[in-house]
């Protein structure tokens, strides 16, 4: 072996060493949140060390359904964050498409209004927001006040306005010789253009929706109105509540979405990414 | 191009409303709530009331340098390691890359609630997996919720731990991004791995690093879910208590919605100077 690829081969044991811990610590809390979600509780709270999965995972969905009715509220949560993501990527990317392909009047200040509040922090809105929408509109405990409010996210607008001004005009312009409505240019020739870039955005939004916690906290506080992050936030610092419960009800939020992460890895990142790119 | 007002604005205005209602109103109206006195009906106009109230207030100077310290410790610490796990995510040496990207981006996906429950668990006191490990070794057990500072440290390790993956993967699409031949050039000229993280790779990462730690000191300045659901409430006695988690306390549970409108606007003033501080940063070179 020459001492070249020594070198090399040294270089790339140290790379391992350094990185695998650091990885085995990242992945420890997701770890043992499967694992306590196996556990009985009278596991979780004994003084031995368990690192590995037990067979209580049932009793621990049945403990946490006695506690609070999680299965009802995953099925809030999971329509709310469907329907958001629908209309969400529908609204941003007609305003995307608006401000990428057309000159208008007013265009410089929308962009301008937009990117000069996109680093305000959200805690500006949550009281005007929260007076508008329970007193106001009277619509607490509804899933519109779950659905509509958040809409305002201009990340999705920006997204799309750079993914539609990247094509060439000539794709659309063909179209319009031909005397084909904007809409159904829109509709018809943009959006599939746009498929790799919706995809990343929808998967997003969807688990901004899904994970949302705050606003729902404030607006759905009601039992049977809650979405599954709060019912389960409600369980937390509670005495008498099942551990073992509440570790399986955080399983169910966060597996699915390993699984999509997993699935969908590519469009994932470049959603994520393309925050970065202004 | 011609101009196409009806066509645009039809595209334009659904969201626009929406934006105009739920996000540039309320801005302009926290504000105006924030000049007045919220728990009389009605509300009526009291420039000095919230604001005076503020400035002299012992929990706000309290919450404020809790959001600090963490800003100042938290995100300097994150941004170094996201550096470090997306530069060693990019090496060309790296065996099995998927599950080291596995591992770090994976908590970008877990949700604050989900995840919070779990460190509750594992710092607590007794029965908690990291107490009983540190134990295992010889380190004696730490109290990591009624003593301020493992409290603080406790929410911090928190933040970094959900949020570090996320800088990591903006981090590495700014690595994917500088061209392969700036390094050829380098190493042909024999300069060593660690001069050119520091002298090329560093330096082309400015804007993405930047990006990262406003994107971050924003995010961790509204602290919230972590001080309330993994401290309870801020706890031990307010020692973690947040910005974000005193603005909930005046605003949701003692429904003084002026007060914690000017408990807002102080988070905004700070994210708008960061935000400037950022501009600047970010200008060309003359």
């Amino acid at each position: 072996m020459t001492s070249r690829s020594q070198a090399r081969l040294g270089r790339v044991i140290a790379l391992h060493l350094f990185l695998t811990p650091l990885a085995l610590v990242w992945l420890f809390p997701l770890w043992m949140m499967v694992v306590f979600s196996t556990m009985p509780d009278n596991g979780i709270f004994s003084p031995g060390i368990e690192l590995l999965p037990h067979d209580n995972f049932l009793d621990n969905v049945a403990n946490l359904q006695r506690d609070t009715n999680f299965i009802g509220a995953i099925g809030i949560s999971v329509s709310v964050a469907v329907t958001y993501t629908i209309l969400s990527v529908l609204l941003t990317s007609m305003a995307g498409w608006a401000l990428a392909r057309y000159e208008f009047h007013g265009k410089g200040a929308v962009v301008a209004i937009i990117f000069g509040t996109i680093t305000l922090p959200y805690a500006v809105v949550l009281i005007p927001q929260f007076i508008m929408v329970a007193r106001d509109f009277a619509l607490a405990n509804t899933w519109i006040a779950l659905i509509v409010p958040p809409l305002f996210n201009s990340l999705g607008v920006l997204f799309m306005r750079q993914a539609f001004s990247m094509m060439p005009a000539e794709l659309f312009d063909a179209a319009r010789v031909e005397g084909v409505k904007e809409w159904r240019i829109f509709l018809f020739v943009a959006l599939p253009l746009a498929r790799p870039m919706l995809a990343a955005l929808a998967i997003i939004l969807f688990l901004a929706s899904w994970n949302n916690y705050l606003w729902p906290l404030l607006i759905n506080s009601q039992p049977g109105a809650m979405t599954a992050p709060v019912a389960l936030g409600t369980l937390i610092g509670l005495t008498k509540v099942s551990w073992g419960g509440i570790m399986a009800g955080a399983v169910m939020l966060t597996v699915p979405m390993l699984i999509v992460f997993v699935l969908l890895q590519r469009h994932f990142i470049a959603g994520i990414a393309a925050g970065a790119v202004k | 191009m011609r101009t196409q007002n009806a066509t645009a604005y039809r595209f334009l205005t659904p969201y626009l409303l929406i934006f105009a209602i739920f996000w540039i109103w309320p801005i302009v109206s926290s504000f105006m709530i924030s000049f007045q006195a919220t728990r009389t009906v009605p509300w009526r106009f009291a420039p000095a009331f919230n604001w005076g109230r503020l400035i002299g207030d012992p929990a706000f100077y309290n919450a404020l340098t809790n959001t600090l310290l963490i800003l100042v410790i938290q995100v300097p610490v994150m941004i170094a390691l996201a550096i470090i796990m997306a530069v060693l995510l990019n090496s060309p040496l790296l065996k099995a890359r998927g599950l080291y990207r596995f591992a770090f981006f994976a908590p970008v996906v877990v949700g604050e609630v989900a995840y919070s429950a779990v460190f509750r668990l594992m710092f607590s006191l007794d029965f908690g997996i990291v107490n009983k490990l540190l134990n295992s070794v010889g380190i004696p057990k730490i109290d990591w919720f009624s003593n301020v500072t493992p409290a603080m440290a406790l929410i911090m390790i928190a933040v970094t731990w959900r949020w570090a993956g996320y800088n990591a993967i903006i981090i590495l699409a700014g690595l994917q991004s500088i061209p392969e031949d700036v390094y050829e050039a380098a190493t042909l000229d024999r300069v060593s791995r660690v001069k050119q993280f520091f002298h090329i790779t560093l330096p082309l990462l400015k804007p993405v690093i930047v990006f990262c730690a406003v994107l971050s000191i924003i995010g961790t300045m509204q602290l919230f879910t972590e001080p309330f659901l993994i401290t309870e409430r801020g706890g031990p006695g307010g020692g973690t208590e947040t910005l974000g988690l005193l603005l909930y306390r005046q605003g949701f549970r003692s429904l003084n919605f002026g007060y914690a409108s000017a408990v807002a606007y102080t988070m905004a003033g700070l994210a708008i100077a960061i935000t400037l501080v950022q501009l600047w940063l970010m200008r060309e070179p003359k």
